[in-house]
């Protein structure tokens, strides 16, 4: 768990945003918690522990589809105390925005560090689209940063 | 000048650096929420076997684990807590989780003997990981009073096999529960200290703490 637990926890946050990251974590660790017997010791526990994760994140996107959609400026309610908030930057937003698949390919490759050929099985689709997914993604981002000038925060470029 | 002055690194990078740590937890406060929401979820669903905590103590850093039965193992840091813990994973179950409120009442009363105040461990234990001979063995040396010793030969003959001294030594050294099953009680004939599992000075220092308390 510590080896995997903050891999997990990035993907949840990638997938599901910030307050939502910590119960799909806690029940991606118990899910396994579960099933860990049943697993072959030869197995490939970040992969498996990254598709227990991806499949809570579909069954939550697809709960959070039947929900109204929040509008985007109402004012912002009181968080919880403890419950971490989203990041308030162009580039969470431009992520969130991504299509499912994008968002996946760039969260398990990238952010999970997971070979195309797992992410693929993982988005049920071919190698070769799971990296063109990934790449759309990466592009897709670019765009949401500030052309010319760069702000404060890409100064480092 | 177009959006090409970021570079696909850069954007990876970001992205990790807003998805790895909250803007107002730390990672310690992150890890520990995550953590008893685990615990909590795992209880709620019956599927953690095996809670364990450590402790600090006059005696070094000491391992607690306990099963839904009971206190089921007590470990030295000699012994390596990362080895027992494979172990119980192997011998017990591999869900075991850091839940250090299960644990509370060991480990108080753990406190409690350090200190002089308690003799006597009343506690709930679970002797699994002891068989046959060996277990029988443990059983009758909770009946070693505080500040007494017994040899390793009277405890052979009060569990049914005055020849098996021998097998006392290694039921002794493969206790699971040093300290609450008191096998730093039992000294070899001649007056001798013998061997323990956490360092002969431990197992002197502890029959010197109850021979003056």
């Amino acid at each position: 768990m510590a080896e995997h637990g903050p891999v997990v926890l990035r993907v949840c946050r990638a997938m599901l945003g910030h307050a939502d990251a910590d119960d799909a974590w806690a029940e991606t660790f118990l899910a396994a918690l579960k099933a860990y017997p049943d697993l072959r010791p030869d197995s490939n526990v970040r992969a498996w522990l990254v598709t227990i994760a991806h499949r809570k994140a579909i069954d939550q996107t697809r709960s959070r589809a039947r929900r109204p959609l929040p509008v985007a400026d109402l004012p912002e309610t009181p968080s919880t105390i403890g419950v971490p908030a989203d990041p308030d930057t162009e580039l969470w937003a431009a992520f969130q925005a991504l299509p499912l698949k994008q968002r996946g390919a760039v969260a398990y490759h990238h952010l999970a560090g997971m070979p195309y050929s797992e992410v693929a099985a993982l988005l049920d689709s071919s190698e070769a689209a799971a990296r063109r997914s990934a790449a759309d993604g990466i592009a897709g981002l670019r765009r949401s940063y500030p052309k010319g000038i760069p702000d404060d925060e890409h100064e480092r470029q | 000048m177009t959006s090409t002055n970021v570079s696909d690194q850069q954007v990876i990078d970001d992205l990790f650096a807003i998805t790895t740590s909250g803007p107002t937890t730390s990672d310690i406060a992150t890890e520990q929420r995550l953590h008893t929401r685990l615990v909590d979820a795992a209880e709620r669903d019956g599927v953690l076997d095996v809670s364990y905590r450590t402790i600090d103590s006059p005696v070094g850093s000491l391992l607690l684990a306990a099963t839904e039965d009971g206190l089921v193992r007590v470990a030295f840091d000699r012994e390596d807590h990362d080895v027992v813990l494979g172990h119980l994973a192997t011998e017990i179950s591999p869900r075991i989780l850091r839940a250090p409120r299960r644990l509370d009442g060991a480990a108080s009363q753990l406190d409690e003997y350090f200190s002089g105040q308690r003799r006597t461990f009343d506690l709930p234990i679970d002797l699994q990981l002891a068989h046959g001979f060996r277990r029988a063995v443990l059983t009758h040396l909770r009946d070693i009073a505080y500040g007494e010793t017994a040899s390793y030969a009277m405890v052979a003959a009060a569990s049914g096999s005055p020849a098996a001294v021998r097998a006392v030594g290694s039921a002794c050294a493969n206790n699971p529960l040093p300290l609450v099953v008191p096998c730093h009680r039992v000294v070899r004939s001649d007056g001798s200290i013998g061997q323990y599992l956490g360092g002969t000075e431990i197992k002197q220092a502890l029959l010197a703490m109850e021979a003056v308390t």
